[in-house]
């Protein structure tokens, strides 16, 4: 059993603690960080990079560990021994899915990296669903939940229509400005009242997709690539050494699958351990209410760039839970689990045939999901060319790159 | 119009000229890490001999990024270009295999071009080749050479460099024959290939080797032949096999602008003088010349007396530290001064070594010294104490805390840098605690540097005097060596100055030790009085940069590198007649080594069989007594042989609904008696497949997609083909995302791999295509939930199945599933008995279920038996001791287990902990600390054990002795 006796995040800590989050979804969690701010908690992003971030987390975390926790140990120690914090008025949040994967245990690694710098008391937040932890003074309430829930449907509107227009852009920068522009007017908005409004979401949404629209594009032709992975090196820069970046410097346009259909597998799993087990009657008929009305509001966005006319418009999830049946389970639910394996037959069915696959040097679950179905995958789809790319703390970024040029060349022999 | 392809690889450079669709011109040239340079030299040379103005292009090859980059060159991507020039000049190749440098690529040509490069942790490659040369005090020409006269090969680990040399190291020692190792570094290195790269593909049609080490050793190819089934026909060899990369390039330049030769010219003069990138470096070693003086006169200090042994006359003891790279034979006298002592590399034949230095000692000595003692100690020790009747042998540890103590009487932290090891350990009130040595994935210490040294045309003693010049060291990292070749390849794309590498690696193996050995964040956890030694201390660079990173001074003994002999020579002072071998003896000395197979039992050790003049035989390799011809010897108690018997005895029984098999790997091994009970109740004649060796897992290496999975399920592939090859028609490997709960826990998991890798199995494993693979995903909470949610498949299988019929099976299953628990805490109990009426040790060994294959544990339970310890087994003991809080979610059944067993070694004191580690477990890295601070923090010892495909017992044993010395003098 877990010792349950952690520092636990007070009513009275919410006073006047910061809130420090590690960086892994820029847009995401800046707008995220509004919605807490307005219900009364001091968040801070930290936006540090540079290699000193992965050294300061190996000192802190078991070497073996997978390399997400040593980034994010990084970052927080990183930032504690700063001065820039004031480390008896500060906190530390994190996710924890409570999983089979041992992700799970990243808020546990946490702790220990704080007592091994002799700063245990500082507390650590876990945001889980599955109540694993309880800390009085943070508590998700169903209208946090609400306009967070539309935090992650604008932010992958955002970040999707980022990577369909920049590569393209005449006046370079222009997407990521307005991306700029509306992440705060939309971390405005969200912040100001309590309750999102959906006929206020449903305006946005439209006016983002015809803003993004409006940015003047050249007739480029570019090879598509698709990012998949574990969550947390897919997504975030500081772990995969900029690899969007440089993706979209090689002259590629990136296609990054958004954090809601890793919020619906999460969901979408619940239901299948009552189907497959009879686990949790109850809560799982609870989810199966969450996965509905989550599939709708994602359904509505597609509906939107369909009609856009101009945007590629994403897959429904319900097919994503049916698109690689044939070759594993949606039993498989540890890390990324069956929704990587999905991933990368969406991209190739809706004409995307290059794909990164990312992943922790050693991640467990990406043994089989990743790298372990891309044989079935070729078969089924002859000309995919996809890359495995291992981040580790000790991977050198040239070694990468080449690989990554390796898939670059193929994509463009083939798209010629 | 001429067109030109630079392919910069991370040790050479090729040149490639091409007029008219001819090659005019091409050079091969290894760069010695001055990549930018060598470059326009070979330039500059190809100018003289040839006449051209116009050319056009391109630069491929890992380090030749760096430099297209900075000369706004064209660039391709290495692997893309192979692939060009093969598919224009040889059609009809269906398989490209290139082995570079630090790189191994393959490319399939039929049905769509796929093409792969080795990942990040990949050895096998021509840098591993060259450092296995160095290891074998050969050239890499002589090492070929040698390869072909070989008889038999020994299983090398493959995965990395680091693992390989660990089972090169003890062959050597052991003295098996140099041409058999050369072959068997090969056969490491096809292995690799096929494991990492191939993964799965089927080879057929024309295969075209390419690359430097296919060119050059003929012996390579030999085994690629052999394990692939190549004839002369489908295994290509071109001429061009060295520069099918700078062709490619080459061919690729004819899209690219034109420039004239000198223009070419000037632009690489400017990369040359490019200031190098400042980006990733660290502090240098010393701020100036002072610093750098003080320390000198600092690490003057700590020396011992010597004597001149031409005029000592009395009596002397000798200590020898047969160590993995070097051999140390230390002469003391009296008053423990030093008389005489030799330091070298054992070149491969530490016997035939020693046996010259004794013969110079004997001369010296002649009437008027007595040797009254000898002590051996290191990896040859068992070799060289057989050899020449040396009277004692002692554990590295002991032997390295005896010199220590010598320095620093009152020591606290000793830690050791050898060739091949790290070893360290804290001292309290007198006695090793807590022994730490490095994993084998990490251990790229001493010997890293030495051969990184020569692979860049340096000597050691040069290439550590330029590191103390270094201005900027580069950063590197602090992980195991194949990353840090690539993070040196990086720096050399930088541009970065031999003196910042040298500073770099130094400063790498120090953060090595510290963080990932010791894992240690702050000095004060090593201790106060801390002396360091080792042969790689001698080095001032590592020295300092350990000073620096820890931020205090230290003792570094002017003998570091012979420590652990000096010490054995003190250890044996007590003694006052040697049995060493006499003068006369020495003379008619002879050896010779003979390497055999045990057929003790199915487990079928590697036997070398040492044969000395005067009849005395040492035998090695072996995994238990059995192979040294000890019949009767008193087996103890072992709760991992007795589960392995017990499982091995569930024997197929005929029955009306025909077979059904089960590869015994992973969680079938805790689940055997319960599936048993259920499918042969219902009739089924249930196989189960053989208790792994070395060949299971040969058999399934060609299926394996992700090299970097745990050993314990890779092998489970070998296990699926024996099942198909038995013609079995139904296979059974559940999904289990949940283990069984034993309510003890946060959760039941499995880890992903248990839980899931019969989904990689069926997408890896074409033959399963063929048969029945049934996995269904099941719930094994109980009874109930288990006959529910097997049904669907079984009914499926045979339609004659009823639930009525399927849940009375479950019922009877449970329950000899339960009674197979009850037994084996009965024999627990029993061993832990026997233990205590008998006055032995007892070791919980503790790992998975799947850890008492004897392939995965590799005879660790019958080495710890042999060392007198009763060996039981986790899920053995861990019912006796409640429920641990620990400060992880405890959420994976099996790995539950350990926390409880952990707590039942703190409360008894006659019982240690061991703890298996698969090499590659993740969820192990979360489990190790845990287990760990149970244990320090009741003051017990931890002793954790990395295994994997390493098959050589020598470091563990070490390491077990050493906990058997620290408990001794604990007492």
């Amino acid at each position: 059993m877990q010792d349950t006796s952690y520092v636990p995040f007070t009513e009275e800590m919410k006073k006047d603690y910061t809130i420090l989050v590690p960086n892994m979804l820029p847009t995401h969690f800046k707008l995220m960080i509004n919605i807490f701010k307005t219900h009364g908690y001091n968040m801070k992003l930290l936006e540090t990079t540079g290699p000193h971030i992965a050294e300061t987390g190996l000192k802190y975390v078991h070497n073996d560990t997978c390399y997400p926790a040593i980034v994010v140990v990084g970052q927080f120690m990183d930032a504690l021994f700063s001065g820039k914090y004031d480390t008896d008025k500060t906190a530390l949040i994190m996710f924890q899915t409570g999983g089979g994967c041992r992700a799970s245990n990243y808020i546990s690694i946490i702790r220990k990296a704080l007592k091994k710098a002799n700063l245990e008391h500082i507390p650590v937040i876990s945001i889980n669903f599955s109540g694993l932890e309880k800390h009085s003074g943070f508590q998700l309430n169903a209208s946090m939940i609400h306009s967070l829930m539309y935090a992650v449907f604008y932010a992958d509107l955002i970040m999707s229509l980022v990577n369909q227009v920049s590569p393209y852009e005449i006046e370079r920068g222009a997407a990521n400005k307005l991306a700029e522009k509306w992440t705060d007017i939309l971390g405005k908005e969200l912040g100001k009242s309590q309750r999102v409004k959906y006929r206020q979401v449903k305006k946005n949404y439209k006016k983002i997709i015809d803003d993004f629209s409006a940015i003047p594009i050249t007739n480029d032709k570019k090879i598509k690539v698709g990012v998949v992975g574990e969550i947390f090196v897919k997504y975030s820069p500081l772990a995969n050494n900029q690899l969007e970046e440089f993706l979209v410097n090689e002259g590629a346009e990136v296609i990054m699958p958004g954090l809601i259909d890793f919020c619906l597998y999460v969901t979408y799993n619940s239901i299948i351990d009552y189907k497959l087990y009879g686990k949790n009657k109850l809560s799982s008929f609870i989810w199966y209410v969450a996965y509905r009305f989550l599939c709708k509001k994602k359904n509505y966005i597609i509906k939107l760039l369909q009609e856009s006319n101009r945007f590629e418009p994403w897959t429904p999830f319900e097919k994503i839970t049916t698109i690689s049946k044939d070759i594993i389970s949606v039993a498989v639910k540890m890390g990324e689990g069956w929704l990587l394996t999905a991933e990368m037959m969406e991209l190739a069915e809706n004409g995307c045939s290059n794909i990164v696959c990312t992943q922790p040097f050693g991640c467990l679950p990406n043994h089989i999901c990743g790298k372990g179905m891309m044989k079935s995958i070729k078969e089924l789809k002859p000309d995919i060319n996809i890359v495995a790319i291992d981040y580790d703390a000790g991977a050198s970024r040239v070694n990468q790159e080449n690989r990554l040029k390796l898939m670059l060349a193929n994509a463009k022999k083939n798209n010629k | 119009m001429a067109i030109l392809g630079i392919d910069i690889g991370s040790t050479t450079t090729k040149l490639v000229l091409i007029e008219n669709d001819k090659v005019v011109y091409r050079k091969y040239q290894r760069h010695l890490s001055q990549v930018r340079q060598t470059t326009l030299d070979m330039i500059l040379e190809m100018q003289k001999s040839v006449d051209v103005d116009k050319i056009q292009v391109t630069i491929s090859g890992s380090a030749g990024m760096g430099v297209a980059q900075s000369a706004n060159i064209s660039f391709i991507q290495e692997v893309y270009a192979t692939g060009e020039v093969v598919s224009t000049l040889a059609p009809d190749t269906s398989v490209v295999i290139e082995l570079g440098g630090e790189d191994a690529k393959v490319i399939f040509f039929d049905g769509g071009i796929d093409e792969r490069m080795n990942g990040t942790c990949a050895g096998g490659t021509g840098a591993f080749i060259d450092q296995m040369a160095v290891l074998l005090d050969m050239t890499v020409d002589e090492m070929d050479t040698a390869s072909l006269e070989a008889e038999k090969i020994y299983p090398i680990a493959s995965r990395c460099g680091v693992f390989a040399k660990t089972d090169i190291q003890p062959l050597l020692n052991q003295g098996a024959k140099k041409s058999d190792i050369a072959a068997s570094i090969f056969q490491a290195v096809v292995n690799q290939t096929i494991t990492g790269l191939i993964q799965g593909r089927k080879i057929s049609g024309k295969v075209m080797f390419l690359g430097g080490p296919l060119f050059y050793c003929k012996g390579l190819r030999k085994q690629f032949y052999q394990t692939l089934n190549l004839t002369e026909e489908t295994a290509v060899f071109p001429e061009y096999a060295l520069y099918s990369v700078a062709m490619g390039a080459a061919m690729y330049a004819k899209n690219t602008d034109e420039l004239s030769l000198s223009q070419l010219i000037d632009i690489l003069k400017n990369t040359v003088s490019e200031k190098s990138i400042t980006a990733n470096r660290l502090q240098p070693l010393f701020k100036d010349d002072s610093e750098y003086k003080s320390f000198c006169q600092r690490h003057a200090l700590a020396t011992v007396e010597t004597k001149d042994i031409n005029t000592y006359i009395g009596n002397a003891w000798l200590g020898i530290d047969c160590g993995s790279t070097t051999t140390k034979v230390v002469l003391i006298g009296e008053d423990k001064s030093i008389l005489y002592t030799y330091y070298n590399s054992n070149k491969g034949n530490p016997v035939t070594i020693i046996k010259e230095q004794l013969e110079i000692i004997y001369n010296l000595c002649k009437d008027k010294i007595k040797i009254c003692g000898s002590a051996v100690t290191g990896y040859g020790e068992e070799l060289i104490k057989h050899a020449f009747h040396i009277d004692r042998g002692i554990v590295e540890t002991i032997a390295h805390y005896t010199a220590a103590k010598y320095f620093q009487p009152d020591v606290d932290f000793i830690l050791d840098i050898g060739g091949q090891d790290i070893k360290c350990f804290h001292i309290k009130n007198g006695a090793i605690d807590s022994i730490m040595l490095n994993e084998a994935c990490s251990s790229g210490c001493g010997s890293f540097i030495e051969t990184f040294a020569k692979a860049m045309g340096y000597t050691v003693s040069d290439f550590a005097n330029y590191g103390l010049k270094a201005t900027a060291p580069v950063n590197l990292g602090s992980r195991c060596t194949v990353f840090m070749n690539s993070s040196v390849k990086q720096s050399q794309k930088d541009g970065a100055s031999v003196e910042d590498i040298s500073a770099g690696l130094s400063i790498s193996v120090v953060k090595n030790a510290i963080y990932k050995v010791i894992r240690a964040t702050s000095p004060d956890e090593l201790g106060k009085k801390i002396v360091v030694q080792g042969g790689t201390f001698y080095n001032d660079a590592v020295l300092r940069a350990f000073e620096k990173e820890i931020g205090s001074n230290v003792i570094r003994p002017s003998i570091a590198g012979l420590m652990g002999a000096y010490g054995a020579a003190l250890h044996i002072m007590d003694c006052k007649e040697s049995s060493i071998i006499s003068a006369n003896d020495l003379k008619t000395f002879s050896h010779q080594s003979k390497s055999t197979i045990c057929k003790g039992c199915t487990n079928h050790c590697s036997l070398t069989i040492n044969t000395f003049s005067d009849g005395e035989k040492f035998i090695s390799g072996n995994q238990c007594e059995k192979g040294l011809g000890i019949k009767n010897s008193t087996f103890l108690p072992n709760l991992y042989q007795w589960k392995r018997d017990y499982i091995s005895s569930l024997s197929a029984i005929k029955g009306k609904r025909g077979k059904i098999g089960l590869p015994l790997a992973l969680s079938n091994y805790e689940f055997a008696p319960l599936w048993y009970s259920l499918f042969t109740t219902l009739g089924f004649e249930v196989h189960f497949t053989k208790l792994s060796n070395r060949a299971t897992y040969e058999k399934g290496q060609f299926t394996i997609p992700s090299d970097t999975a745990c050993y314990p399920a890779k092998i489970m592939h070998g296990h699926i083909l024996e099942l198909i090859d038995n013609e079995i028609e139904n296979i059974f490997y559940p999904g289990l995302t949940y283990n069984i709960d034993e309510h003890v826990g946060d959760n039941h998991y499995n880890c992903p791999v248990v839980a899931y890798y019969s989904e990689l199995l069926k997408g890896n494993i074409e033959q399963l295509k063929n048969v029945n693979f049934m996995y269904p995903y099941l719930c094994i909470d109980n009874e109930k939930s288990l006959a529910k949610t097997l049904y669907p498949s079984l009914h499926k299988l045979d339609k004659s199945i009823s639930r009525f019929e399927l849940n009375k099976a479950v019922k009877k299953a449970w329950k000899t599933y339960d009674e197979y628990k009850q037994a084996v805490r009965d024999e627990g109990e029993k061993a832990v008995e026997f233990a205590r009426q008998n006055g032995h040790r007892i070791m919980i060994l503790a790992g998975r279920p799947y850890h008492i294959d004897p392939e995965i544990s590799h005879g660790i339970d019958k080495l710890a038996t042999s060392l007198g310890f009763v060996v039981i087994s986790e899920d053995s003991i861990c019912h006796k001791a409640p429920v641990q809080y620990v400060h992880v979610l405890d959420q994976w059944t099996f790995h539950s287990r350990l926390y409880r067993s952990a707590k039942y070694a703190v409360e008894h004191n006659d019982t240690e902990l061991v703890q298996l580690v698969s090499f590659g477990c993740g969820v192990d890295a979360i489990t190790t600390d845990e287990v760990r601070s149970i244990l320090e923090e009741n003051n017990k010892y931890y002793t954790q054990i990395k295994i994997d495909e390493i098959t050589n017992l020598g470091a563990v044993k070490i390491r077990l002795r050493s906990l058997i010395g620290a408990l001794d003098e604990r007492k």
